[in-house]
């Protein structure tokens, strides 16, 4: 593999976030193996993956673009759209789903609007599922923009999304 | 401060945390506040900094007031225990001040509350082995875990034991993995060991806890990370590597984060890097986070993830024993399984056999979830009934509902229902009624649960978790679901379901990675016991259970050839 090849190619913009990405291939060593984690880092920065920063990291470790597309798809966690102002992260894990998280994501789905993995036409609101977040004592568990909340009940739900 | 995982999951504190209060000589009570995931969700975390605070006003000097990982009980939290006095504190929510004054007067010993530890069931069915230190030790300090005994095992294992002595204790102790499949740890490390490798070789500990409704891996990651490098370093040196790598799952960010704290501070005090333990032996872990894909956690997949391509498995053999990650020996273990190692090598393999039944020994770390009262982690000795699990461990149903069944193994698992709760839990039993061990979650459900749509449930969650490489999981899972759709929306006959009984059988044959033979597992298990329910729903368009929408008439997709002859068939037992 030619990996050094690639190294030092400028970043797709003078964006300063690109130095976090550029420290954490560095601390990889440019290895091929390191695009996962590389990718973990590009999302954490900039909140998703577009097609600049698929290509600059897929250079610069010396990944083919078709691997690197191939990877930021298959795995469920990178997303390649912008995400919404805040999220909504419905569990459906199997305690969850016996305790009602169906009757939250449809009423999620009629009031709102919109369906798991899309975002609110103004781009307020990302709802989203999630296969289990061993918040399991607390079913059924949403969490809105990183906070926990046990028991959800459906109308209270939409009425802390509408009020968000 | 703190921030959150993209999919939303827990957060995570950064920065500075205020010290644990611990006293200068023995402490006349403690107060320690559970941080695990669900505690902390709770505001557990600002219940500690509230009672640090109320205990340093009242000058109470012999109070300990530290962190503590999980102390099983996640229903009634945030929980406090006071292990000096046997009480547990629950439900001590930050927001409601009563609480907090009923403990700091416990704990100044003007009263007497809390729940006694003691004679409750939840507890005293319990035997602890790899939750030995969860929710005694604090998880972030090192001190902590060496002071309860931890790293004996390894300094034991380096200093006076050869590693095929160490292989023979693990063989001795009867230990079989504990990520579900059950094959006995000694003998996978024996393979392992004797491994040509010019190239080094790697131990692996598996930590993409994928089964909802399933956080063991989890907790004992964010309760006691110390124990499972421990484990890994021994494993290591048993069978010959210096590399290690921890794959555990991007929903986890807690547990990634104390994991890795863990790594730093054990390599400070020189636990693992270069020279352990004044030997020769050096050990080095690396932390590697998943990207959520289920499949990750079959050990090809993994190992395709780790050299950070897509997760999809390869036929084995060859075994990743003989050529894993980077075609070198690769030996892979459950979080759990390492979390067992160290009491093993410290106490003696004979110690850990003697608990457990004929053929599985030890214990067993279950998630209790669903329909019971005492959510929570618990550990058991293989034999107990599912019985005492169920209504002595877990209290019994909430809200005083009707058993209907128990489901463990998670999507690859099956249902178990009443006639069979009195089985007792190991390997071959749970096998036997069709289900599997799993990793250990244990979902109760009651009368409000259809059994078809619990099929359906797992089966959508299969279809979209299949990595797509081989046919007949990509494409039988989908199948299956439009089966199982076609029961619960009361648009399937009697040849529906003869079709899904062919399909399950030639998927769960021909895939070739355990998510595709284990998918049709929660189809077989709950036509077995329950095929009373696909008939209701096919025959008399009847969800018993109230929640799939079959239309009441005949079915519209129905022929009069496939509805004929339903009329002796009762709804409601089983045929």
């Amino acid at each position: 593999m030619a990996t050094s090849t690639f190294v030092g190619r400028s970043a797709p913009s003078d964006d300063k976030r690109w130095r976090q990405v550029d420290v954490r291939m560095r601390r990889l060593g440019y290895r091929p193996d390191g695009l996962i984690e590389v990718l973990h880092t590009t999302q954490e920065v900039f909140g998703y993956l577009d097609d600049d920063a698929l290509s600059y990291v897929g250079e610069s470790l010396g990944v083919p673009p078709s691997k690197v597309y191939g990877v930021a798809t298959f795995y469920s966690h990178f997303t390649l759209k912008p995400q919404g102002l805040h999220t909504c992260v419905v569990c459906t894990g199997t305690a969850c789903y016996i305790n009602g998280a169906s009757a939250l994501l449809a009423a999620i789905s009629k009031e709102l609007g919109v369906q798991p993995g899309a975002t609110t036409p103004d781009g307020r609101v990302s709802v989203l599922k999630a296969r289990c977040l061993g918040a399991c004592s607390m079913a059924p568990a949403v969490v809105i923009d990183g906070e926990v909340h046990g028991h959800a009940v459906p109308a209270r739900l939409v009425d802390v999304l509408e009020k968000l | 401060m703190s921030t959150d995982g993209p999919d939303g999951s827990a957060p995570v504190r950064h920065g500075r945390q205020p010290e644990p209060l611990i006293p200068d000589g023995p402490a006349r009570a403690s107060a320690n506040v559970c941080q695990a995931a669900g505690c902390l969700s709770m505001g557990s975390d600002q219940l500690f900094e509230t009672l640090r605070a109320a205990v340093l006003a009242r000058g109470l000097h012999d109070v300990a007031v530290r962190r503590v990982g999980c102390l099983g009980l996640c229903a009634a939290g945030p929980l406090v225990e006071v292990p000096e006095q046997g009480r547990l504190f629950e439900r001590v929510h930050p927001g409601e001040p009563k609480r907090t004054e009923d403990l700091v007067s416990s704990l100044a010993g003007e009263t007497v509350a809390g729940r006694s530890v003691a004679a409750d069931p939840f507890f005293s069915h319990q035997v602890k082995v790899v939750l030995e230190r969860c929710g005694t030790v604090d998880p972030e300090r090192l001190e902590d875990y060496v002071a309860t005994g931890g790293y004996e095992g390894l300094s034991k294992a380096l200093t006076s034991m050869t590693p095929e002595e160490v292989i023979a204790e693990v063989v001795r102790s009867g230990l079989r993995g504990r990520g579900g499949a059950g094959y006995p740890t000694g003998l996978m490390w024996r393979t392992v060991a004797k491994a040509e490798a010019p190239e080094g070789k790697y131990v692996v500990c598996n930590a993409d806890e994928g089964d909802p409704g399933a956080f063991m891996d989890r907790s004992v990651l964010e309760s006691c990370p110390q124990q499972v490098l421990e484990g890994m370093a021994i494993a290591g040196y048993a069978v010959g590597a210096h590399r290690g790598y921890v794959y555990v799952r991007a929903e986890y960010p807690l547990a990634v984060k104390r994991l890795s704290s863990a790594i730093r501070q054990a390599e400070r005090d020189g636990h693992l890097g270069p020279e352990i333990a004044g030997t020769r032996f050096n050990f080095q872990v690396e932390v590697r986070i998943g990207a959520g894909a289920f499949v990750c956690g079959e050990e090809t997949a993994l190992i395709a993830s780790i050299q950070g391509g897509r997760g999809t498995p390869k036929p084995r053999p060859p075994y990743p024993a003989s050529s894993g990650l980077w075609g070198c020996p690769t030996l892979i273990n459950n979080v759990e399984t390492f979390a067992n190692i160290p009491s093993v090598i410290s106490r003696g393999g004979d110690w850990l056999n003697t608990i457990g039944t004929e053929r599985s020994k030890g214990t067993k770390v279950f998630a209790l979830t669903g329909a019971v009262t005492n959510t929570g982690l618990i550990e058991v000795p293989m034999g107990l009934t599912l019985r005492q699990i169920v209504f002595e461990i877990g209290g019994g149903l909430a809200e005083g509902r009707k058993f209907k069944a128990v489901q463990t193994g998670g999507p690859s698992g099956g249902c178990i229902p009443e006639s069979l709760l009195d089985m007792a839990v190991d390997y071959e039993t749970l096998a036997a009624a069709g289900s599997i061990m799993g990793s250990g979650g244990m979902i109760v459900m009651d009368d409000r649960t259809c059994m078809v749509d619990v099929a359906k449930f797992f089966m959508d969650f299969c279809r979209e978790e299949s990595c797509g490489k081989c046919l007949p999981c990509r494409v039988g899972t989908e199948e299956m679901y439009r089966l199982l759709d076609r029961v619960t929306t009361g648009m399937a006959t009697r040849s529906h379901l003869a079709q899904l009984e062919d399909l399950a059988a030639m998927v769960r044959a021909t895939s070739l990675c355990g998510l595709g033979q284990g998918a049709p597992n929660p189809v077989f298990s709950t036509l077995r016991y329950f095929r009373g329910e696909y008939l209701a729903h096919i025959d008399d368009h009847v969800c018993q259970a109230g929640v799939c929408p079959v239309p009441a008439g005949p079915p519209a997709g129905a022929t009069e050839a496939a509805l004929a002859g339903t009329a002796t068939v009762s709804s409601g037992g089983r045929p």
